[in-house]
C-alpha cells in the first residue's frame, strides 16, 4: 500500500498558522501559478515556496515517495509536449531559433526549450505548497476553514467525512484483498482485460457494498445527533486567527494582485526573451 | 405517573420483508425506570429501540401500525431531529457510529450541530470525556482505538447533550468486563444525577444485574413474552427457556437443586439470601466429580519473543506486544484475555502475517512462518476478525459462505453441500438467500463465522466469536466450535471478553495486560485470583462469591466442579 | 428541479469521495498504448452519481480527484478537475430514469446509463479538459486533445462495464420489497 502524505504534528510557524490562512494561500497560490507564464515571477514564486518549505520543518521523508512520483510525470508531460508540438514555443514567441535536427520534422529549438522550461517551473513553484498544506494542516481544522472561506457546512462536513473514512477504507481495502489472496486470487498475473476487470470488481464491490451500509449507519448516527439540525454549526477545532494569520493573508492578496497586473501588463502572459 | 413511553398495539413491517418484524407491542415504561430488554438474536430489539428514537419509520422504510408515544411525542411526526432532544443514543455498531476525526470532535459533534460556543464545548467535551475516562484519548483518532475504547468514545458523544431518555444498544458487547462494570455503574450514576430513564439492549445479563434493574423484558420473535422484576424472572425458568444465559451463581444453585424463590433477591449474589442453599450447595460441590482432560499432544503453534509496534522508524517507539512467549498444544481451545487495548487483536493479526512484527518469531508445526506469505498462511490458519463488515465481500449470503471454496476451485455442487451444512450449523439456513445487509448485526457475525468454518482450516482464530450473539446461538455456536475440535482435533483460539466462554469451554487462557503476558493457566485459576484479575481488567466469577458464601474453601476447584457438570449436561443434550 | 442535500447525501459525499481516494492507485492497464489505464474509481463515481443525484456526482468528482491526486501525486491538474463533475452531474441528473435504489436498474437503464455516460464523458474529456488546458495552462492543442480522447476510451470502457455490473448487482439488492421469508 503506498504511504500518502499526511499531517504531522510540529511545531513550526507554519503549523501554528490557521487552516483558513493556508487555505487561502493555497488556493490563490495555485491560481496565481497557473495563470501567469512570466519566468522572472516563476523563479521568484520558486524561491518563496522553497523558504516555506524549509520553515516547515517537512523532511524529505515524508513527502519523498510522493515526490518522484510528480516528477515522474512531469517527465512524461514534457515529452509528451514536444512529441505532440514540437514548435508550440516558436508559437508562443513568434520567433524560432534552431539548435539541433532530430529526425523528421523534429527539431530542437530554443523557443520550446524556453516554453517547456516554463511549464517545468510551474511545477516546481506548486509542489511546495501543495506538500506543505498537506503535511502542516491539520484535518480537523480543515472542514471548519473550509466553512469559514464560505463552502457550505454540508459540504465542508462532507470533506472532513472523507478524511475520516479514507484510512478506514484504505485499511477495509488491504483486508479484503489479503482475503482474497489468501483464497487463491492472483491479482497481477497476465490475462485479458474483462478478466482483470473482473477480479477487480471481487475487490471493489465488497468495498462499495460495505460503503453503501456505512452510508446508511454513519447517517442515522449522525441524524441521531442532530447534524443539519441548524443553519449554522460551530467547530470544535477552529482556531482563531492571529496577527500572523492576518499578514499571511494580506500578503498573498497583495503578492497575487501584483503578480497578476504585471503579467498581463504588456497585453500577453508570457514573458518573451527572444524579441 | 404518567408513561414516559407508550407502545399501543404497535407492529413493524420493514419493506423489504414479507412478514411483520414486532407484532402487538403493548409497553409502558414510566420517568426514571431502568429497563433491560433481552432476547435472542433477530428477535427485534434494535428494531424496537429505532421505533423510540423515530429512526422507524422515519430513516428505515416500513408500515407502522398502532400508536406510540414518547416522552409526550409521536416520534413519527417529530422526527429523528425532535426525538434526539429527547432521547440519546448509542448505536450497536461502535465503529459505525464514530464519525469525528479524533475523539474529542466526535464527542463534541452534537454540540457542534447545535452551534454552541467553542468555549462551551471544550468544557462540556473535557467533562463527558473525564465520566468515562478517555480523557488521554482526546488527540487519538479512530484508527487508534481498541473496539471498546470506541464504544466508551460513543457513550461521551451522547452524555453531553440533556436528553430525558438513555438508549443503549448492546453498550457492553465489545467490552472488556472491569470495563463492562465500570459501563453499568456509569449508566446507573448518570441517571441518578440527571433523572434520566434508560433502556439497555444486551445480552450479558449478568453484568447488567450488576446494579439494580426495574424491569427484565424478553422479546422473542417479535413480541413481547415477558415483563417482569429481576428478582421473579430469575426464580423462574423463563430465563433458560427462552435461551437468555442466566447469572452464573444462579445456575450453580439450581444445578445443586435450590428452588429460588423470588423473596431471596437473586438479584445480586451479594445480597441474596443463600442460606436456605448453603448446605445443598456444599453438598452437591463434595459429590461432584472433576477430571478436566489432559493435553499432551505436540506443539502446533509456538510464539517466541515476539515484540510488535504501530510506529514505524522513530526511537521511541511505543510496544503494543513486548516479549510474547506461549506455545498451543494441537487441538487445544485456548482463550486469550485482557482489557480492552490490550493488544489481542494486534496478536492475532501477527499471527496470520497481516502485519510483521518487530522481533521474535511464530512456529507452526516448528516451522518458522516469517517467510510465508498471506496466502500460505491462510491455508493453514483461518481467522475471523472482531467486526463482521470487515469480513463480508459478497451481497448474497450463500455466495459469501462460498467464496473460500470457489476460489479454491471446490466443484459446485460440493460447495453447495458443505455451504448449507455449515449454514444449518449456524443457524443461518432459513436466510441462506437473503442479501446480506438484511440481517442483524448477531446474523452478519455469524455469516462472518460460517465463511471460515466452510473450509476447514487446521487452525481457527477467533476475535469476539460471540460479541453480540443470544446465549442460544452462543451455545450453538461453542458447541458446534467443541464438536468440529473433537471430532477433527482443529485448534482453536478465541479472544475474548466473555468470561462465561473462556470458563466453560476453554483449556487454558493467556492474559494480556499492557501488552504483556502475565498468566497463562487454567481459566477458574485465572479467574479467581484476584491479583490477576484487577491487573488484567477481569471479572472475577460469582462463582467465587457463591464458594465464599457457602465456606467452600478451594474456590477454583469449585469453578472447576461447575465446568464440568456444565459440560457434562452440554453433552448429554 | 430542487436538488436534495441532506444528510444521506453529506455522508454518500464524504465516505464516497473517500473510496474515490482510496481507490485512485487501483489502475488497469490498457495493454496497447502506455501510460494509459482505466480507473476503477471512475465506475464508483458513476456508481454513486447514479444512486445519489447530481449534487453527490459532481462533489465526490471535484473533490475525489482533487485529493487523490495530490495525496498520490503531489500535484493537483485543475483542468482535469472540473470535467470530473460534469460527469458526476450529467450521470446524476438521469438518476430517476435508472431506478437503482427501485430495483429496475434493467436493460433499458443500462443502456440510458451508457448513452448518458458516453455523451457526459465525450463532453468531459474532449470538450472541457482540453479547452481548459489550453485556456489555463497554455499547453499544445493537439496534444492535449490526444490525450482528452485516451482518457474518454478508457473511462467509458470502464464505466461501462464495471460500473453497469456495479449498479446492477446494487439494484438487485436494494430493490428487494416485500420479498424475504424464513426458508426450511
Ligand atoms: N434494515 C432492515 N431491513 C430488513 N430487515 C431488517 C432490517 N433490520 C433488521 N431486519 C430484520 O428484523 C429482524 C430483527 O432485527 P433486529 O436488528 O431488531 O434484531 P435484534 O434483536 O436487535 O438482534 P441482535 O441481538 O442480533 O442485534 C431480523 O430478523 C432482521 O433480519
Ligand atoms: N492500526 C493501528 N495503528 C496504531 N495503533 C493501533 C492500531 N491498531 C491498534 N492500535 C493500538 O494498539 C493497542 C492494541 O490494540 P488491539 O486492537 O490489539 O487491542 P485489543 O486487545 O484487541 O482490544 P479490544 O478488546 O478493545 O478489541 C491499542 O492501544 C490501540 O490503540
Ligand atoms: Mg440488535
Ligand atoms: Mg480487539
Amino acid at each position: 500500500m503506498s504511504k500518502l502524505i499526511s499531517y504531522e504534528k510540529k511545531n513550526t510557524r507554519i503549523h501554528e498558522l490557521s487552516g483558513f490562512t493556508k487555505l487561502v494561500f493555497f488556493i490563490l497560490w495555485c491560481l496565481t501559478s497557473a495563470l501567469t507564464y512570466d519566468t522572472r515571477i516563476l523563479h521568484i514564486m520558486v524561491i518563496i515556496g522553497a523558504c516555506i518549505y524549509r520553515l516547515s520543518g517537512t523532511s524529505w521523508k515524508q513527502v519523498s515517495t510522493v515526490f518522484k512520483a510528480v516528477m515522474f510525470f512531469m517527465l512524461i508531460n514534457l515529452l509528451c509536449i514536444f512529441f505532440f508540438a514540437p514548435y508550440q514555443g516558436c508559437d508562443i514567441y513568434k520567433s524560432r531559433t534552431d539548435l539541433a535536427d532530430l529526425f523528421g520534422n523534429y527539431s530542437i529549438t530554443a523557443e520550446q526549450l524556453f516554453y517547456e522550461y516554463n511549464v517545468m517551473i510551474k511545477y516546481f513553484t506548486v509542489i511546495p505548497t501543495i506538500f506543505i498544506f498537506l503535511v502542516t494542516t491539520d484535518p480537523s481544522e480543515l472542514a471548519a476553514s473550509m466553512n469559514g472561506v464560505g463552502i457550505p457546512y454540508t459540504v465542508s462536513y462532507a470533506f472532513s467525512l472523507a478524511l475520516r473514512y479514507i484510512p478506514d477504507l484504505q485499511g477495509d481495502f488491504r483486508k479484503i484483498r489479503n482475503a482474497q489472496e489468501a483464497r487463491g486470487i492472483e491479482m497481477s498475473s497476465k490475462a485479458g482485460l474483462m478478466e482483470r476487470i473482473k477480479r477487480n470488481a471481487s475487490i471493489i464491490s465488497p468495498l462499495l457494498f460495505s460503503s453503501m451500509d456505512r452510508i446508511e449507519v454513519v447517517s442515522n448516527a449522525m441524524e441521531l445527533r442532530g447534524f443539519g439540525k441548524k443553519k449554522k454549526r460551530s467547530w470544535y477545532s477552529k482556531k482563531k486567527l492571529a496577527p500572523a494569520d492576518y499578514a499571511v493573508i494580506a500578503f498573498i492578496i497583495v503578492f497575487s494582485a501584483a503578480v497578476l497586473i504585471i503579467t498581463y501588463m504588456d497585453g500577453s502572459r508570457f514573458y518573451n526573451p527572444f524579441i | 405517573m404518567e408513561a414516559i413511553i407508550e407502545f399501543k398495539d404497535y407492529s413493524f413491517k420493514y419493506r423489504s420483508q414479507k412478514e411483520t418484524t414486532i407484532h402487538d407491542i403493548n409497553l409502558k415504561i414510566y420517568p426514571g425506570e431502568k429497563i433491560l430488554i433481552a432476547g435472542p438474536s433477530g428477535s427485534g430489539k434494535s428494531t424496537l429501540a429505532h421505533c423510540i428514537n423515530a429512526l422507524i419509520p422515519c430513516s428505515y422504510n416500513g408500515e407502522v401500525k398502532g400508536e406510540l408515544k414518547v416522552a409526550g411525542q409521536d416520534p413519527a411526526t417529530s422526527g429523528v431531529f425532535g426525538m434526539s432532544k429527547k432521547v440519546g443514543t448509542v448505536l450497536q455498531d461502535s465503529d459505525g457510529q464514530f464519525i469525528g476525526l479524533t475523539v474529542a470532535e466526535d464527542v463534541a459533534f452534537a454540540l457542534e450541530n447545535d452551534a454552541v460556543s467553542q468555549a462551551e464545548i471544550f468544557d462540556k467535551v473535557d467533562r463527558a470525556a473525564e465520566l468515562v475516562d478517555i480523557k488521554n484519548l482526546l488527540k487519538s483518532s479512530p484508527a487508534e482505538l481498541s473496539g471498546g475504547q470506541k464504544q466508551r468514545v460513543s457513550m461521551a458523544g451522547v452524555l453531553v447533550d440533556d436528553v430525558e431518555i438513555l438508549l443503549f444498544d448492546e453498550p457492553l458487547a465489545n467490552l472488556d468486563p472491569a470495563t463492562g462494570k465500570r459501563t453499568i455503574a456509569l449508566i446507573d450514576e448518570l441517571m441518578q444525577k440527571k433523572n434520566l430513564t434508560v433502556i439497555i439492549i444486551e445480552h450479558r445479563l449478568e453484568d447488567c444485574l450488576y446494579r439494580d434493574l426495574d424491569r427484565i423484558i424478553l422479546v422473542n420473535d417479535g413480541r413481547i413474552i415477558a415483563d417482569e422484576k429481576p428478582d421473579k424472572l430469575l426464580a423462574g425458568d423463563l430465563l433458560s427457556k427462552e435461551g437468555i444465559r442466566e447469572p452464573l451463581y444462579i445456575s450453580a444453585l439450581k444445578y445443586a437443586g435450590a428452588e429460588i424463590t423470588a423473596e431471596d433477591k437473586p438479584q445480586h449474589i451479594e445480597s441474596m439470601n443463600i442460606l436456605p442453599y448453603r448446605e445443598k450447595v456444599k453438598n452437591w460441590y463434595e459429590n461432584s466429580e472433576k477430571n478436566l482432560p489432559v493435553n499432551n499432544n505436540p506443539y502446533l503453534l509456538e510464539v517466541e519473543n515476539l515484540s510488535f509496534s504501530y510506529d514505524t522508524g522513530s526511537q521511541d517507539r511505543k510496544y503494543v506486544l513486548e516479549d510474547i512467549n506461549f506455545r498451543v498444544r494441537k487441538g487445544e481451545i485456548l482463550s486469550i484475555v485482557g482489557k480492552n487495548g490490550a493488544g489481542k487483536s494486534t496478536l492475532s493479526a501477527l499471527i496470520c502475517g497481516f502485519y510483521k512484527p518487530l522481533s521474535g518469531k511464530i512456529l507452526l508445526n516448528g516451522e518458522d512462518l516469517t517467510d510465508l506469505s498471506i496466502k500460505e498462511r491462510g491455508e493453514k490458519i483461518g481467522f475471523v476478525m472482531q467486526s463482521p463488515n470487515q469480513m463480508i465481500s459478497k451481497p448474497l449470503i450463500m455466495d459469501e459462505v462460498g467464496l473460500g471454496l470457489s476460489c479454491r476451485g471446490v466443484p459446485e455442487d460440493e460447495i453447495k453441500e458443505r455451504v448449507e451444512e455449515t449454514l444449518k450449523i449456524c443457524g443461518l439456513y432459513p436466510f441462506r438467500n437473503w442479501p446480506v445487509n438484511a440481517l442483524s448485526f448477531g446474523q452478519k457475525k455469524r455469516v462472518s463465522i460460517a465463511s471460515i468454518l466452510v473450509m476447514k482450516p487446521e487452525i481457527l482464530i477467533l476475535d469476539e466469536p460471540t460479541a453480540g450473539q443470544d446465549y442460544r446461538h452462543y451455545t450453538e455456536i461453542m458447541e458446534f466450535l467443541k464438536k468440529i475440535n473433537e471430532e477433527t482435533g482443529i485448534t482453536i483460539i478465541m479472544i475474548t471478553h466473555d468470561m462465561h466462554l473462556m470458563l466453560e469451554y476453554t483449556d487454558r487462557a493467556i492474559v494480556l495486560a499492557d501488552g504483556r503476558l502475565i498468566t497463562d493457566d487454567s481459566p477458574a485459576a485465572v479467574l479467581t485470583d484476584e491479583a490477576i484479575a484487577d491487573r488484567a481488567y477481569l471479572k472475577k466469577t460469582s462463582l467465587y462469591d457463591l464458594a465464599k458464601l457457602c465456606d467452600i474453601e478451594d474456590a477454583s476447584d469449585f469453578v472447576n466442579s461447575f465446568i464440568y457438570y456444565e459440560r457434562k449436561i452440554r453433552s448429554n443434550v | 428541479m430542487k436538488i436534495k442535500f441532506g444528510i444521506k447525501e453529506v455522508v454518500a459525499t464524504g465516505i464516497g469521495t473517500a473510496l474515490f481516494v482510496v481507490l485512485t492507485e487501483v489502475q488497469i492497464p490498457l495493454v496497447i498504448v502506455p501510460n494509459t489505464a482505466l480507473q476503477p474509481r471512475m465506475a464508483i463515481l458513476s456508481f454513486l452519481a447514479a444512486v445519489f443525484g447530481p449534487m453527490v456526482g459532481a462533489l465526490v468528482g471535484l473533490l475525489g480527484h482533487a485529493l487523490g491526486d495530490a495525496l498520490f501525486y503531489g500535484s493537483v491538474w485543475w483542468s482535469w478537475v472540473l470535467p470530473e463533475a460534469i460527469v458526476g452531474i450529467a450521470i446524476g441528473l438521469f438518476r430517476k430514469r435508472f431506478g437503482v435504489k427501485e430495483g429496475a436498474f434493467g436493460k433499458n437503464a443500462i443502456i440510458w446509463f451508457n448513452i448518458v455516460q458516453i455523451i457526459a464523458n465525450a463532453i468531459a474529456w474532449v470538450g472541457a479538459a482540453p479547452a481548459l488546458d489550453v485556456a489555463v495552462y497554455a499547453e499544445p492543442s493537439n496534444k492535449v486533445f490526444a490525450q482528452g480522447a485516451l482518457a474518454c476510451l478508457g473511462n467509458v470502457i470502464i464505466i461501462g462495464v464495471l460500473g453497469s455490473i456495479l449498479l446492477a448487482a446494487y439494484s438487485k439488492i436494494a430493490g428487494k420489497s416485500s420479498s424475504l421469508t424464513k426458508e426450511d
